[in-house]
């Protein structure tokens, strides 16, 4: 990886039902991400994704682009508007600096157009052969 | 009403979290991992790890119980209709397995008011078992309208 190079983007679209298992497999219930009718009371247009799923997606792109989760040594993002059930998300990178098998990736996470996640900012460290 | 400064420093018990290995499982189908280091205990065992790996991001579920009451500290006095989860960062070291138990501590590291808004930094620490530092994090909090 050199500076310049981008990352292989990843892109998944979350199902309807996938914040319940998400709520299930974190221990974060909270009822803007399960109930429908709560999250609308609140003024949001449904449930939303929650805001680590996302960020575990932009993490999953990091580790697929180090070559394993022992890669990944730093990462760090800001949350901007809400993810939503069943429209894609898009993760991609830029490397930024490339240093003795230290890579440091700008990063940032798109639904409908809209960075959701952006600044992210990923530390890889790589074998040094690679 | 001004947020309370007074809390920055603060401290929390530590809470330990075991590491189940259907939890690791659970957690990688949900966030759609496919690497069989987190769902195949014999590629992960031929892999030379003990166990299941938990996925980086697992680092949110380990220490969950020790940031949760933190994060509801009435002194530190975020209100969580007005919360937004501003931003996030992980620093990790020792991989987590299945098997490893996790120890992690809390504390408050900022708290400050912007524009009306108020500010929550929470940092963690976790460590495994022998006493290796497996992964830091900063929690930070946006409570609009202070």
């Amino acid at each position: 990886m050199q500076p310049g190079d981008e990352i292989q983007p990843l892109a998944v679209t979350p199902d309807k039902y996938l914040t319940v298992r998400y709520a299930g497999a974190s221990g974060d219930f909270n009822p803007i991400h399960i109930d429908e009718e709560f999250a609308r009371q609140v003024g949001l247009p449904g449930r939303i994704l929650h805001g680590l799923y996302t960020m575990a997606q932009v993490a999953r792109a990091q580790t697929q682009a180090g070559g394993g989760p022992q890669s990944l040594k730093r990462l760090s993002v800001q949350f901007r508007g809400m993810g939503l059930p069943e429209h894609e998300l898009v993760v991609t990178g830029t490397v930024r600096s490339a240093d003795d098998g230290v890579v440091v990736v700008d990063c940032s996470c798109e639904q409908d157009g809209k960075r959701i996640i952006r600044n992210a900012e990923a530390e890889l460290r790589l074998p040094p052969e690679s | 009403m001004p947020v309370n400064t007074d809390a920055i420093g603060k401290t929390y018990p530590a809470a330990t979290y075991a590491v189940g290995r259907e939890k690791v499982r659970e957690y990688a189908r949900a966030v759609g991992e496919s690497n069989a280091l987190h769902l195949d205990l014999e590629a992960a065992r031929a892999a030379g790890y003990e166990d299941l790996v938990a996925p980086p991001m697992f680092a949110v579920v380990y220490s969950f119980p020790a940031v949760l009451p933190a994060l509801f500290d009435p002194e530190v006095g975020i209100d969580f209709a007005r919360l937004v989860h501003g931003g996030q960062e992980f620093e990790w070291d020792t991989l987590v397995v299945a098997g490893d138990e996790i120890t992690t501590t809390v504390s408050v590291a900022d708290v400050s008011e912007r524009a009306g808004n108020g500010f929550f930094v929470h940092a963690s620490e976790s460590v495994n078992q022998r006493g290796e530092l497996v992964s830091f994090a900063r929690w930070s909090n946006i409570v609009r309208g202070v």
